[in-house]
């Protein structure tokens, strides 16, 4: 791991060695996180976000151990243990409301995490592995948060259950066993309930364990940068300690400011306000929404309105759903422009930000009731999505003329060196 | 960081203090203090909740209880024994002498002046925190017509005082007042 000039461990007192000897621990974090671990000197606050998310899964581990240790996980009292620990636990209110912000929060850095990769370049060679495992990681961080969001058994929490696992139905002559087999039931109830809760505990640790090897898999090439060139040489890099634990925790700072606002101020903004109905199961809501950080996909999901090639329109949009999120572990090969960075791809760079704009419609469609105009603009932002990685990507790759790199990451901030390409 | 020489050293005062170790100590404070406040909430939630603490009393009709005979009821979440004892048994235990006792106490201080009869204990031997018998009908009430506990074997007299076995204390005499002669308001 790491560049050859990295600083090496040097145990300082009898009891270091002792302990280097036996169990390198002080080893493997000074040559990850520490002064042995040198990392390129230009990243920028956009490398802020992958503390960011550990952060974040830190708080809801956190929080998620202390709320199973009051939430029962059965449909005849769930909703009420959630409403005992908003009212009579001590700072039951607080942590609660730290876990549901902290789920938004969680993918908000996310988001951020992966545009930013998608900005820079950051899923091309050698980086392939850490791309997937990120993908793997937010699709496990999509389950969790969807069985999470079942627990407390309200409106939302019971037709979220039902509709999403209905979309298992979709699948030809087994899809209605698939979902008998994930509820425990032929319908939501106590079986689905209980279910969600285990795996709800389960899954953050699994994503946990990802995460392990997400970071191993970044120690390998290193970090990428905002220039999206190879680290040259020492002159390119500054150890990890200090400056950038410095700078993560400055990130780390700024991030609990604003988490604090929502968890103090707004912590309903985010939420739906009909899961505080309790789960009925003959009333469905009148609109009923997923968590916003399910809008875009849910917009896909819903932009399939007609049967076409012979598969039904529902089956269409699960497997447009699935797909739109799949195809991420395909694009370190869709792309295969040398230049990694934006910065010096003028095509791809407003190809991005369209992108951006997309699924920025796409989830303002996903919030919205499922009527004109809001099917129509789906249909077409979701075509665009598709036509962005599987058709726009693979040609920009091919007929774009990069400007020209710098020679080194030392190059354009050193002085006398030429001055750094206009954004 | 020590300094060669403090004189030298930017920043630094003539006693070798330097500005930065007094934003050393500063900040490394206000971390700990923050870190206590974030915990603080984290630990707290252990405690008992509202609703648990609302609990904390329970009023008992004395009127159905006959003379010789106990009931038990829960308080937070214990059983506690409330016995109406015979006239004969109070004297008995009023001629005890303390120097019997393991853990010497007059019956007196263990009932309420007025009530002499009513004895309200916890059912939690000082043991290991077993149920004694001797509360019900037909249950041994130990050697010394009390509370006997079978878990290890220890007997109360009918003051709940520890008399034989390997308990160390007396049932615990919990808070409690009269609210009328024939109730009581536990806790």
């Amino acid at each position: 791991m790491g560049f050859h000039w990295a600083k090496k461990y040097e145990p300082q007192s009898g009891l270091e060695k002792w302990l280097d000897e036996r169990l390198p621990i002080i080893r493997l974090v000074h040559d990850s996180v520490g002064a042995g671990y040198p990392a390129p000197k230009n990243l920028n606050y956009w490398w802020n976000f992958g503390s960011l998310a550990g952060l974040f899964l830190v708080v809801q581990i956190v929080t998620g151990i202390v709320l199973a240790m009051h939430y029962a996980a059965n449909q005849a009292v769930a909703f009420d243990s959630v409403e005992r620990i908003m009212r009579d636990v001590n700072f039951g209110w607080l942590i609660r409301y730290m876990h549901a912000n902290g789920a938004s929060f969680f993918f908000i850095v996310v988001y951020v995490h992966i545009l930013r990769g998608l900005y820079y370049g950051s899923y091309k060679a050698p980086r392939e592995m850490l791309w997937i495992l990120g993908v793997v990681i937010y699709l496990l961080m999509m389950a969790t948060g969807f069985m999470g969001y079942v627990l407390p058994w309200g409106q939302m929490s019971f037709w979220g259950a039902q509709v999403i696992t209905g979309l298992f139905s979709a699948i030809p002559v087994v899809g209605d066993d698939i979902q008998t087999l994930l509820l425990g039931a032929p319908f939501v109830g106590n079986p689905a309930l209980n279910k969600f809760f285990s795996l709800h505990y389960l899954l953050p640790f699994v994503i946990a364990g990802v995460v392990i090897l997400h970071i191993w898999a970044l120690h390998i090439p290193g970090s990428n940068n905002p220039l999206g060139i190879d680290v040259k040489g020492p002159a390119d890099t500054v150890p990890f300690h200090p400056y950038y634990t410095a700078k993560d925790l400055m990130g780390v700072v700024a991030a609990l400011i604003v988490f604090s606002i929502f968890v103090f101020f707004l912590p309903n903004a985010l939420g739906h306000p009909d899961n505080y109905i309790p789960a009925d199961p003959l009333s469905t809501p009148a609109h009923i929404v997923p968590e916003w950080y399910y809008w875009p996909f849910y917009a896909i999901l819903r932009a399939f309105t007609y049967d076409f090639l012979g598969v039904p329109a529902k089956l269409w949009g699960v497997l447009a759903m699935f797909a739109a999120i799949l195809l991420l572990f395909f694009l370190p090969w869709l792309d295969d422009s040398k230049t990694r960075s934006a910065r010096f791809r003028p095509v791809y760079k407003q190809l991005f930000w369209l992108l951006v704009a997309d699924l920025a419609l796409l989830g303002y469609c996903g919030a919205a009731p499922a009527e004109e105009p809001y099917v129509r603009i789906s249909q077409f932002a979701a075509a665009y999505y598709f036509i962005h990685f599987l058709i726009l990507v693979p040609i920009v790759a091919r007929l774009e003329t990069p400007k020209p790199l710098p020679k080194s990451i030392s190059e354009p901030v050193l002085p006398g060196a030429a001055a750094q390409p206009a954004e | 960081m020590a300094i060669a020489d403090s004189s030298a050293a930017p920043g630094s005062t003539e006693h070798g203090v330097r500005r930065r170790d007094f934003i050393h100590i500063v900040s490394g404070g206000f971390v700990a203090a923050g870190a206590a406040a974030a915990a603080w909430p984290f630990i707290s939630q252990m405690n008992p909740a509202a609703d648990t603490r609302a609990l904390s009393t329970v009023e008992v009709d004395l009127a159905p209880v006959a003379s010789g005979q106990a009931i038990k009821v829960m308080w937070q979440g214990k059983p506690v024994f409330v016995r109406n004892r015979p006239e004969a048994e109070v004297k008995a235990m009023r001629a005890v002498s303390l120097s019997e006792l393991r853990d010497p106490q007059k019956d007196e201080d263990r009932v309420q002046a007025g009530h002499d009869n009513w004895l309200v204990t916890l059912g939690v031997c000082t043991h290991l925190g077993c149920v004694p018998l001797g509360a019900a009908q037909g249950e041994p009430k130990g050697e010394y017509g009390g509370y006997f506990c079978p878990c290890h074997g220890s007997h109360y007299d009918a003051s709940g005082r520890i008399r034989k076995g390997p308990a160390p204390k007396n049932l615990e005499v919990p808070t409690y007042a009269f609210k009328t002669p024939t109730a009581i308001v536990i806790g």
